[in-house]
């Protein structure tokens, strides 16, 4: 009954509408711009801008509140501009070496106090690699970064398959 | 306590695990039974494997959402009734 209601009039705020709009836009640049794709590499080509839409829609729309969402929109932005300026490398090139000195240094001090209880370093780690940021987390930061990634990521597949239950139907 | 200083370089044994248990909460294989905590490594464990199937997930859809472009002559413009109509059924 309420809760019938509230569904039918979702916040245009919340994350889910800001990123469903976004990523909606995004489709439809990349449809308007492509010409119907031929060959496989072309077809290929899409599917890659449509995935790199829809995690560029969620880190969007959750903004520089969190850490993993900066560190994808930093990794996207970084993207378009290398394939700009390639002869721009000063620029990239200490920020990728002041990135590797803290993750060196976070390596230490998380080596050294933290080897705790967390059921072997491994997981901690594989888990700093599926995180965006993962690398330079320290590990309390990592775990809540990892919920609300997860939680995004949850919504992100809700949306992406709701829109292909749309468009499925001629 | 004395965590304010120095939390960020010297998280307690009881901040992680109950950062830890959070994750349990949020995980669909793990929260069955949200009463009996499973251990620390198999929570690690079953969040990077979730995370793992949710990553090919959104690569599946995208190559759905992609084999749709290419059949569908146009795509719709964006709009809002279309936003709500989307959204109306996701809880």
């Amino acid at each position: 009954m309420n809760s019938r209601s509230l569904l039918l009039s979702p916040n245009p705020n919340s994350l889910k509408s800001r990123f469903t709009k976004g990523l909606l836009r995004a489709l439809s640049r990349i449809n308007k711009h492509r010409q119907q794709p031929r060959s496989s590499r072309e077809i290929r080509k899409r599917h890659r801008l449509i995935k790199a839409a829809a995690y560029g829609s969620m880190a969007s729309s959750v903004g520089n509140r969190r850490a993993w969402s900066r560190a994808l929109l930093w990794k996207i932005r970084n993207q378009t501009r290398r394939g700009y300026a390639a002869t721009r490398n000063i620029g990239s090139s200490t920020r990728q070496l002041s990135m590797k000195k803290r993750i060196c240094d976070l390596q230490k001090g998380n080596n050294s106090k933290n080897r705790v209880e967390v059921g072997g370093l491994g997981q901690v780690d594989k888990l700093r690699r599926l995180v965006p940021g993962g690398q330079v987390m320290h590990t309390c930061s990592l775990l809540e970064e990892t919920a609300h990634y997860m939680k995004c990521l949850a919504t992100q597949v809700k949306v992406m398959t709701r829109i292909v239950e749309v468009y499925n139907i001629p | 306590m004395s965590s304010r200083t120095t939390r960020a370089s010297q998280p307690t044994e009881d901040e992680i695990k109950e950062l830890i248990l959070k994750l349990q909460a949020l995980l669909p294989r793990l929260n069955h039974r949200p009463n009996t905590k499973a251990s620390a490594s198999t929570i690690l464990e079953e969040t990077c494997s979730y995370i793992k199937r949710l990553h090919k997930e959104v690569g599946d859809l995208s190559q759905r959402l992609s084999q749709l472009l290419h059949d569908s002559a146009e795509f719709v413009e964006v709009d809002e009734e279309l936003i709500t109509r989307l959204l109306s059924n996701i809880n």
